[in-house]
């Protein structure tokens, strides 16, 4: 196996190339455009074989990429942010079309105001579509998932579309050491796609995903499709153990660092979880008790895999890079559901938000999150949702609309 | 682990001299992560870029606060706000800086006692700028001492390899020169500790107040505020018009500028320089050749040589 070094759309595009896909429906969007170039420039070499087509939108992307699943070829396209907002609509209709097919997503900070840098506001909109979800903390990780993705979507007892999220920036734009696999290897782990009867095929005229009125049969197809989901979480752990016999690598549906024995224990999603294992690090060689949680399978929501994990912990703190208005942060609240009446559930599940639109979490911060979480815990009192903000941060802030309010008067604006 | 900071302006290369220093420190063993940071990509604006090495798997993600070094491709940048050139230095980040400016000036100017190198900045040699970022990433590999000749050259010789053999021998001379020319400073890099989780600078969080949407809302109420932005910062050349040789056609320098930043008043064009980003494309559209462009570091140095002739002259 070659290590080389890789970005996280790098790492995507080999995901792609080593899954063998066929058909790419393309439509660029930052930061997510050097996965299509990557494979462009492939398939223009002839080193891979397969065709790329760009669409005018994300919403034909997606129908696109449904249609050819649907037809029974393997099929990968990627997107970001407003890209897989626009194509929302899609996303809903073709998850009930049961066709599998792999949507590579680059999280960006939504609009408005316009951002480019990460958070998961993009990704947990599609949070109740129907497409499974992998979240990716390393490139690795993108490669491999991608390749983990395909097993999933395609198999029998699942048949839905499958999202891999990987961080604009801190993955997208980031090279890192990644072990290449052995091609064959790849494929032969990755298999063929059979549609079965779920398929278009020349001179066999089928309706598929045809209307229904009533809400009696809706019903049925609505809980079909979760049901299906529901089976992606026995399965990924199969298709995961199996990955990890054959390269080495192990992709638990929920990554535990340091958990074992910590009192204490941190939870969060995304490359950024890798910024949290540096700091359980450091707070390990102080004498500190802290772990990690960081679930890789969102949709299904590995709920049992939580309970297990979290039994008997003193307290725990979630740092959700996102935020649901009106609520707060989302894998909080899903937490708090999966955890709620559990005999040996967690006595404190605080909240923090930090990360939106790409703002740094410091190490520091992560060991102030440890000791307000603590000291809360053992005063047994609440402890109110935090977002990571600074004063300093509030006074730039302050300048900035300074400097605008200054501008207005200068440039003759309204009041 | 070390952790260096490259920062220098759009099309200078800051990426691939990272990139260059990334896959060096890759291929003597060290595990790596190296990433540019930009926003709406643009020629002549400040970018910066970034390289992490350790010998354990690296977990630290994202911008790089405090840095052990920092290369400056470009000295302008060193005044300029935006690009945060000096952010998060301590006592012992080393800068090594592309600038005809000693290292002792640049001690004074900044009031900094840290160890300062110098690339002399090859000013007659036009040609030279295209290499900088490759020099730039020469003079790194030395300083920090534990990254071999061997492993430079190849280095540059794997992140180049799409652009052909005589690309790279400029290059692979360039850098090799610089990282010659840094013999005497070999090493003087330090790797640094990550935080303390006993003993660490408390953030100062702060409880966010509501403000109404009149103030909450990203609006700025005011027509064409971006001619506050002095877009003129990105230049690297200056277009200068010879008026002698204008032929005072009125329109084909305003109409090809793309940022509209020449106007022509009674048939004479002038170029707003506070907006002009340096293209050149009305140095390439004029019919009589009239527009010249002229290094903005020389005519800056220009500029500021008579405005002191002229402050002298009315003082004495």
């Amino acid at each position: 196996m070659k290590r080389m070094l890789l970005t996280g759309n790098g790492a995507a595009a080999w995901g792609a190339r080593l899954a063998a896909t066929d058909y790419i429906p393309a439509f660029p969007i930052t930061p997510q455009t050097e996965i299509i170039e990557n494979i462009a420039e492939w398939i223009d070499k002839g080193d891979m074989d397969a065709r790329m087509v760009t669409l005018e939108s994300e919403h034909s992307m997606i129908t696109a990429a449904a249609s050819a699943a649907a037809s029974g070829v393997r099929v990968f396209s990627a997107t970001s942010s407003q890209g897989l907002l626009y194509g929302m609509e899609m996303l809903y209709t073709v998850a009930g079309w049961r066709a599998p097919f792999v949507l590579v997503n680059v999280s960006r900070g939504l609009a408005s105001p316009i951002t480019l840098e990460p958070d998961h506001n993009d990704i947990l909109a599609a949070r109740d579509c129907g497409f499974l979800q992998i979240h990716c903390a390393t490139c690795q990780e993108v490669l491999d998932s991608t390749l983990i993705a395909y097993r999933l979507a395609e198999h029998e007892q699942i048949r839905l579309p499958t999202l891999v999220n990987l961080d604009g920036f801190y993955l997208s734009f980031t090279r890192e050491p990644v072990e290449m696999p052995d091609a064959a290897q790849a494929r032969a782990f990755v298999g063929e796609f059979d549609a079965e009867n779920v398929r278009f095929r020349a001179s066999a005229p089928v309706s598929q995903a045809v209307a229904v009125l009533g809400g009696s049969p809706y019903s049925y197809f609505r809980y079909e499709s979760h049901l299906a989901a529901l089976n992606a979480l026995p399965v990924y752990d199969g298709i995961a153990a199996e990955f990890a016999e054959q390269f080495g690598r192990h992709y638990d549906a929920i990554e535990a660092y340091h958990c074992e024995d910590a009192d204490l224990v941190l939870v969060m999603m995304g490359s950024f979880a890798t910024k949290a294992k540096a700091a359980v690090d450091q707070m390990r060689q102080a004498g500190q008790a802290v772990g990690l949680l960081r679930p890789r399978l969102l949709r299904p929501f590995p709920a049992q895999h939580f309970q297990r994990l979290l039994a008997g912990k003193a307290a725990v703190a979630v740092i959700d890079q996102n935020i649901s208005m009106g609520m707060g942060g989302v894998l909080h609240s899903e937490l708090s559901s999966a955890l709620y009446g559990q005999p040996q559930a967690p006595a404190l599940l605080a909240s923090f938000i930090g990360g939106l639109g790409g703002r740094d979490i410091s190490l520091e911060e992560f060991f102030e999150i440890v000791k307000v979480t603590r000291r809360a815990a053992e005063q047994g009192e609440p402890l109110p949702p935090r977002l990571l903000y600074t004063e300093n941060e509030l006074r730039e802030m302050r300048k900035l609309q300074a400097v605008a309010s200054v501008e207005r008067d200068e440039l003759g604006g309204g009041s | 682990m070390y952790r260096i900071r490259f920062h220098g302006r759009g099309g200078q290369g800051m990426k691939t001299a990272s990139r260059i220093l990334g896959t060096a420190f890759f291929l003597q063993g060290y595990e790596i992560q190296d990433a540019p940071r930009y926003g709406a990509e643009r020629r002549g604006a400040p970018i910066f870029a970034y390289v992490r090495a350790d010998h354990s798997p690296i977990f630290e993600r994202g911008i790089i606060h405090q840095a052990d070094l920092i290369i400056v491709a470009d000295d302008s940048l060193v005044p300029v706000p935006g690009a945060g050139v000096l952010a998060g230095i301590s006592d012992r980040t080393v800068l090594l800086i592309n600038s005809d400016e000693t290292a002792d000036t640049w001690q004074h100017r900044l009031n900094i006692h840290n160890l300062i190198l110098t690339l002399p900045v090859e000013t007659e040699d036009r040609e030279a700028l295209r290499f900088i970022g490759a020099t730039c990433s020469g003079a790194a590999a030395r300083l920090i001492g534990d990254i071999s000749r061997d492993v430079l050259q190849q280095a540059i010789r794997d992140e180049l390899a799409v652009l052909g053999d005589q690309v790279i021998k400029r290059n692979l001379s360039k850098a090799l020169a610089a990282f010659d020319a840094m013999a005497e400073h070999a090493g003087c890099v330090s790797q640094s500790p990550a935080a303390d989780a006993n003993d660490y600078q408390q953030p100062d969080w702060v409880d966010l107040p509501f403000d109404d949407a009149r103030i909450s809302a990203p609006d700025i109420h005011a027509a064409a505020n971006s001619v506050e932005v002095r877009t003129g910062l990105w230049r690297t050349l200056r277009p200068v018009i010879d008026y002698e040789r204008c032929n005072k056609c009125w329109w084909v320098c305003s109409t090809f500028c793309p940022d509209g930043a020449i106007a022509v008043n009674e048939g004479q064009p002038v170029i707003d320089y506070d907006h002009c980003k340096g293209c050149m494309v009305c140095v390439a559209q004029c019919p009589p050749h009239a527009i010249e462009a002229v290094s903005e570091q020389l005519a800056q140095a220009q500029e500021s040589s008579v405005a002191d002739t002229q402050t002298t002259g009315e003082s004495s």
